[in-house]
């Protein structure tokens, strides 16, 4: 049988997966469409599953850590550009996500397929440091009046920027949820508490507790969960790593009441403890679970994650996952815009969708010479 | 099991099933496709290639489709799946066959990690490897359809699959890819080749596809040590020209034309770098492909 959601399983328990040839296929392209191939070519490493798994998986997941390598130094590399970039800035450089979890060596980082590079920055300083950025080559696409708008006035980012030469792309936010969004947040409370990286000079990170809350708001809001269950075990990786600091949790809990980003928290809790049984230590749990949603609100999304942290892969769907994440990727934008322009905003982009598929020959131009 | 021993109703339920699992010299390859075309151009280009059972762990996966869409019924396209999701935008629906070939090369520039791969044509000789490493239009698939009618064994048409110590080169064997004009020009010079059907109007031109010697298919898991890089350029008419080329600037080229150096990082490059080392590299200009076959006739023999 290699139907279903094979892949979950590799990351709960330490029992060594029990799969056979096909399955381990499946797991490997399950994997991939997750981004969570590097990671689970770490995980057999460290737990040891080379010996037993089929010549197959094991040399895609040997190439895999080859790769996962090279993704890390071109990373390296492009934060040693982007320093250059921001020497003597005179505010803080606040890395998000991936490139915090390497620059701080936090477990997360571990197997990791990076991506964009993601920056805080004070929204006073957006110009100077788009300014800064184009002078050192990294550029802006061409938008249309309309995206330009949605970037700078509705989300909490500038356009997506592209370095010309080496075309990685660079991510830069004033605070980590648009400013339109249910779960708002001021870019300089979290700036507040960032925390220089020590020999990474300028760059810095957010608080621990910041910085799980960032991932959780990440996770809850995003309308596309094809990485949901990477940011879970992200998360996981997280609370693992800081709750052996005493007073974490304490400091957690209180930060998601001030910040008011409780229910996105108890959501990503829920589903920590559903998938791998962890659960927050017994002296914070009444702190926390005030902060949930209300019970039926709460109990629903706990199913509906359930189903959307399932591989986007056609053998794990169920009968209803087509409805799940539909519902979810509306709701998505529902937090993020007030209705108003939601629905303006996905009228458009289905428009626009539609011309382009309308336009669209079949490939009588395009070669299909396959890209690396 | 080889191909054309497989009963036709079992080999129709596993293509349109769970997928028909075909060895590739060092990548088996899970095939899936419900479409006439592609079932029939695999019964005749793939006849000779060994089959393992549909629950083996394969390397590349994937599957050649209708896309399942409303235009279906105005125009009928085909797509491909790789990861349960469609790689390119739909083709017209005469392309499934040459899409498939496009496909499985995808798939393994994509996926594959444990092989250095370099967009290059390989024929062996005396187990020493010719590799023909080129931009699409230098006529690297010609020469290789050519030389593998004239005592050269083919490797691939298209994928260089060397080792990461850089020491030996192994080989895909499957069907060589002939565009518009060499297209006459090889049935001129192999006539008793056996072609699939071509596909007129793709992105390249008109496109079929040659089936490799069953001989060439028996032996695809045997490797061959490397020993001649030559970057081939055809020019109408122009004198056949084999130049020493210096090494290093080889390389850069080779790094240019990998599908996965960069992404291996320091193997990928100490793989190139073992693989230059170990051949004699060449520029060579042609017009004439008797010219070409005589001059490497020469090479192998020296």
């Amino acid at each position: 049988m290699s139907r279903g959601d094979l892949l979950t399983a590799c990351f709960v328990g330490t029992d060594r997966p029990a799969l056979t040839g096909v399955q381990w296929e499946v797991v490997l392209s399950q994997a991939r469409r997750a981004r969570l191939a590097g990671r689970l070519a770490r995980r057999a490493v460290e737990q040891d599953w080379f010996a037993t798994m089929p010549d197959a998986a094991r040399h895609h997941l040997q190439g895999l850590l080859r790769v996962e390598q090279t993704r890390r130094n071109q990373t390296l590399w492009e934060l040693d550009c982007l320093r250059r970039a921001l020497r003597g800035a005179g505010f803080p450089i606040v890395l998000l996500k991936g490139a915090a979890y390497v620059a701080a060596a936090l477990p997360p980082a571990r197997g990791r397929q990076f991506g964009d590079i993601d920056l805080l920055v004070p929204r006073e300083c957006l110009r100077e440091v788009e300014a800064r950025l184009l002078g050192a080559g990294w550029v802006g696409e061409k938008l249309d009046a309309y995206d330009e708008r949605y970037y700078r006035d509705w989300m909490h980012e500038l356009p997506p920027l592209t370095h010309v030469e080496r075309g990685t792309a660079l991510d830069v936010h004033h605070t980590i949820a648009p400013p339109t969004s249910r779960w708002k947040i001021d870019g300089a409370r979290l700036l507040d508490r960032a925390r220089e990286v020590p020999g990474e000079e300028p760059f810095f990170v957010l608080a621990p507790e910041d910085i799980v809350l960032h991932s959780a708001v990440h996770l809850m809001q995003e309308g596309d969960f094809g990485a949901g269950l990477r940011d879970l075990l992200d998360i996981d990786d997280l609370l693992d790593h800081f709750g052996r600091e005493t007073g974490f949790w304490p400091t957690l809990a209180a930060r998601a009441e001030a910040l008011g980003v409780g229910v996105p928290l108890v959501q990503a809790l829920d589903q920590r403890s559903r998938l791998f049984g962890r659960r927050p230590p017994g002296e914070c749990r009444d702190s926390i679970e005030r902060l949930a949603a209300p019970a039926p609100r709460r109990w629903l999304m706990r199913h509906l994650l359930a189903v959307a942290l399932r591989p986007d892969h056609p053998q794990a769907d169920g009968a209803t996952t087509t409805l799940v994440r539909t519902t979810l990727y509306v709701r998505s934008h529902w937090l993020r815009m007030p209705w108003y322009r939601i629905v303006p905003h996905l009228l458009r982009k289905a428009a626009l969708r539609t011309a382009a598929r309308l336009r669209r020959p079949d490939r009588a131009e395009a070669g299909p010479a396959p890209g690396p | 099991m080889r191909l054309s021993e497989l009963p036709a109703p079992e080999f129709d339920a596993r293509l349109a099933g769970e997928g028909l699992c075909l060895r590739t010299g060092p990548f088996t390859a899970r095939v899936c496709s419900a479409i006439a075309a592609v079932r029939e151009g695999i019964r005749l280009l793939y006849a000779d290639f060994p089959v393992a059972e549909s629950g083996t762990c394969c390397d590349i996966s994937l599957e050649v489709r209708r896309p399942p869409n409303l235009r279906r019924w105005l125009r009928p396209q085909v797509e491909f799946v790789a990861d349960g999701a469609p790689v390119y935008e739909p083709f017209a629906f005469n392309q499934a066959l040459p899409l498939l070939e496009w496909a499985m090369n995808w798939c393994i520039a994509t996926h594959v990690n444990h092989y250095l791969l370099v967009h290059a044509a390989v024929v062996e000789r005396g187990g020493r490897a010719l590799v023909l490493p080129a931009p699409p239009g230098s006529g690297k698939s010609t020469l290789c359809a050519a030389l593998v009618h004239r005592g050269w064994r083919l490797l691939s048409d298209e994928n260089a699959v060397v080792t990461l110590d850089g020491a030996s080169l192994f080989g895909t064997c499957r069907p060589v890819s002939l565009k518009n004009r060499s297209i006459d020009v090889i049935r001129a010079h192999a006539p008793q080749a056996v072609f699939g059907p071509p596909a007129h109007g793709t992105p390249k031109g008109t496109v079929l596809h040659l089936r490799p010697s069953a001989e060439h298919v028996a032996r695809m898991d045997e490797p061959a040590l490397p020993a001649w890089v030559v970057f081939p350029r055809w020019q109408p008419g122009a004198d056949a020209v084999l130049a020493e080329r210096p090494k290093a600037d080889a390389l850069i080229d080779l790094v240019d034309q990998s599908f996965n150096c960069a992404r291996l990082g320091r193997s990928g490059f100490d793989a190139m770098a073992a693989l230059v080392d170990a051949s004699r590299v060449y520029d060579f200009g042609y017009g004439r492909l008797d010219d070409a076959i005589a001059v490497f006739d020469r090479l192998a023999d020296q």
